[in-house]
């Protein structure tokens, strides 16, 4: 995918100011918020269940070679095959073989990230396979030709009035002017568009969000069945997963379900959490006759052992981005690559390198609030701090917040001197101030003041002075 | 080569070589026991309360439930619902011994064709491996006699499900996978696919507003045989048991 996350500002200001995104970012305000929180108040066991999921998902990467094989050798025994990808052209050179050699003219597709990440429509169609969005959201925007703008809703930043135009736009068989009373009935256009398209598929390709080592298995969930009619109906059935996406056992999968969908949607659970192992089995009437699971790094290797190895336990639940301020300011799409919000600021430079990410890591106020819903406790803030020193130690910061850094080092260093120029700051701001509650501009701070306003010091001096005085009065 | 790769890639990160004998045996010890993690205490209840907690969580999720005393009763209250629906009396159902073997003449009317599901059919009759109380949920294993495509094609899905399967949390059902299914291919408990259906298909991608009636069945109905005198609810459970084992013994293997 196409990478404008170098261009976050300019990204972030087209998006504060298109009306449309507002909107709709307006609309969507809240809701998974509310709904998580009444499911994790129904559940007294959550915050264990978080130590239980950060605890599995640490023990999996520890041992995350051994688990792998493990995996592979359940798979072939259940009549599928592993293929281990070590970049994205491996796995879309592999993706492709697989539906050549099944003869495919028509694929569809559950929604997955990992496919978002590869590119595997662009792949597939640039050699004249037809790759079908099959996930509501997923499915209007391979109609407008847009990438998702959140990882578990990807319509995120449309409006009812877009999928109704779209719609009218691209089905120019329906009559024009038929009416679009109801959300519903612009649901049901959809399902029987792509009834047809299932049942023609020749191969089907889902996500995983797990892969369990115990038995071999692929696990799927969605609401909307999409992803099992995809899996189910064709001939073949490619699992699209990412190495990180492994657990031990049923057990430990079941752990993390109970986790998943409370943190995204805010539903107990999934309406369809679907474990697939191997192919057909002798009898069986429906069921593909060969399921692929197309293993991928692509980057995550080599997270391991690194400061940013704890952002392999993300389940993808997005509830870091559905409580992130920046996020619900900007939406998904000024992030610029496949991953926005929190987990994306982490992921995204570790995957693409931090060259061309470095804004992302900023785009954060570290409120925190990420890492208070985590449902595997990644610390996000503090792997956002790790990208900001990475980004300071390859010069890669503006040389105007490199030298007041620099500048503030050289104060921090010598305390004498910093209590000094603070005394003097303060003193003279608060003359400045004088009688106003903050200050609008600032000389020398201009864009720092354009977006807030910076109080007027309180009197009584720096804190370091005030924290003397009350000392003394006490002794 | 580039599995290879991949593992040493893996290795280096972790600074370690391939894992030494011993604890590869730790993992595989842990793989072969598969340790249960916490489970919530809210399906911990006496059986009457854990088919009421199921139901409750069923209807919470827009499914609907109708207990009937045993399989005898099974086609008059499906020719009931489909009338009431303004459904049609075909319907595509599970090839499994529990359900050939109800009474289905008891209801001319009604039409079954023991099949996998066709995109053209409006109901389907699946047979419920098991039910999970912690969220209302179905187990539906794939079987020659449970095809898969009856959970997915047909606009209303209906499930018979024994109220002796119910189990509190989902830990208690794979074991009763385990016990009771053994793959033919693999030896182990896994079938080639299961799924864990909570209600009728949705979607919130349109402004993140739930619709009903996404891809999959618009309706699921749940048909819950009461064969489990220990799970009626208080005030019938001393009412004469309904006949022996309903159905007639266990199916063996399920």
């Amino acid at each position: 995918m196409h990478i404008t996350s170098p261009a976050f500002k300019e990204n972030a200001a087209r998006a504060l100011a298109d009306p449309g995104l507002q909107k709709a970012l307006g609309t969507a305000k809240g809701a998974f918020l509310q709904r998580r929180a009444a499911a994790v108040a129904n559940l007294p066991e959550f915050e264990r269940l978080r130590d239980i999921g950060r605890d599995i998902k640490n023990h999996t990467l520890a041992n995350l070679d051994f688990y792998l094989e493990a995996f592979e050798a359940k798979v072939v025994a259940a009549g599928g095959k592993v293929h281990w990808c070590s970049t994205a052209d491996d796995a879309r050179a592999k993706v492709l073989e697989i539906c050549r050699a099944a003869g495919a003219r028509t694929v569809t597709k559950g929604k997955s990230m990992i496919s978002e990440e590869l590119g595997i429509n662009q792949h597939l169609e640039a050699h004249g396979i037809r790759p079908v969005e099959t996930d509501l959201g997923e499915y209007i925007l391979q109609l407008r030709n847009e990438p998702p703008s959140h990882i578990i809703a990807p319509a995120f930043h449309l409006n009812r009035e877009d999928w109704e135009a779209d719609f009218r736009r691209m089905h120019t068989d329906l009559p024009a002017d038929r009416v679009f009373a109801e959300r519903r009935d612009i649901l049901a256009e959809a399902r029987s568009r792509l009834r047809e398209r299932f049942l023609a598929a020749d191969v089907g390709i889902t996500g995983a969000n797990f892969l369990i080592a115990e038995t071999g298995s692929s696990v799927i969930v969605t609401n909307e069945g999409n992803g099992d009619l995809t899996q189910t109906l064709p001939r073949v059935h490619i699992a699209l997963a990412s190495i990180e996406k492994l657990v031990p056992t049923l057990e430990d999968a079941t752990s993390l379900l109970r986790l998943l969908a409370r943190s995204a949607t805010g539903q107990d659970f999934s309406v369809y959490t679907t474990f697939s192992t191997g192919t057909r089995r002798p009898g069986d009437l429906d069921g593909p006759e060969e399921y692929h699971v197309v293993l991928v790094d692509n980057g995550r290797s080599n997270m391991i052992g690194t400061d940013f190895q704890d952002m392999l336990r993300c389940i993808r639940c997005a509830a870091c981005m559905n409580h992130c301020p920046v996020y619900g300011a900007v939406g998904g799409h000024a992030y610029g690559w496949v991953y926005p919000g929190p987990m994306g600021s982490v992921l995204t430079p570790s995957l693409v390198g931090v060259e061309k990410t470095a804004n992302l890591p900023n785009a954060s106020t570290f409120c925190g609030r990420c890492e208070s819903v985590c449902p595997v406790k990644i610390p996000l803030p503090k792997l956002m701090r790790h990208w900001r020193e990475r980004e300071f130690e390859r010069h890669l910061t503006p040389t105007v917040a490199r030298a007041g850094l620099g500048t503030w080092a050289f104060l921090a260093r010598r305390p004498g001197l910093y209590r000094m120029a603070t005394r003097l700051a303060v003193g003279a701001l608060g003359l400045l101030g004088r009688g106003k509650g903050s200050f609008r501009s600032l000389p020398l701070a201009g864009s720092w003041t354009r977006g807030r306003d910076l109080p007027v010091p309180e009197p009584g001096g720096t804190f370091m002075a005030r924290y003397a005085r009350t000392q003394r009065g006490r002794r | 080569m580039t599995k290879e790769a991949i593992l040493g890639a893996i290795r280096r990160g972790l600074k370690r070589g391939p894992l030494p004998a011993d604890q590869r045996a730790m993992l595989e010890g842990r793989l072969a026991s598969h340790p249960r993690h916490l489970i919530p205490a809210r399906s911990r209840l006496p059986r009457p309360d854990q088919v009421a907690l199921f139901i409750a969580n069923v209807e919470k999720e827009f499914g609907t439930v109708e207990r009937v005393p045993d399989l005898d009763a099974i086609p008059a209250a499906l020719a009931d619902y489909l009338a009431a629906q303004n459904l049609p009396t075909g319907f595509a159902m599970a090839p499994h011994p529990e359900l050939l073997g109800i009474p289905w003449s008891s209801r001319p009317l009604l039409q079954p064709a023991a099949r996998r599901a066709e995109a053209s059919d409006q109901v389907s009759l699946q047979h419920g491996f098991a039910g999970i109380a912690e969220t209302g949920s179905l187990m539906l294993p794939s079987a020659p006699e449970r095809p898969t495509t009856l959970n997915l094609l047909a606009d209303t899905a209906v499930v018979v499900l024994r109220a002796s399967r119910i189990h509190g949390a989902y830990e208690e059902a794979w074991d009763r996978l385990r016990a009771e299914h053994r793959d033919q291919r693999t030896g182990g408990a896994m079938p080639r696919n299961i799924m864990f259906v909570t209600g009728p298909s949705r979607s919130a991608d349109i402004e993140q507003t739930l619709e009903l009636g996404a891809h999959g069945p618009r309706r699921l109905h749940i048909l819950l045989v009461d064969d489990d005198p220990a799970a009626l609810p208080p005030g019938e459970a001393e009412a004469p048991p309904p006949a022996a084992v309903p159905g007639g013994p266990a199916v063996p293997g399920d």
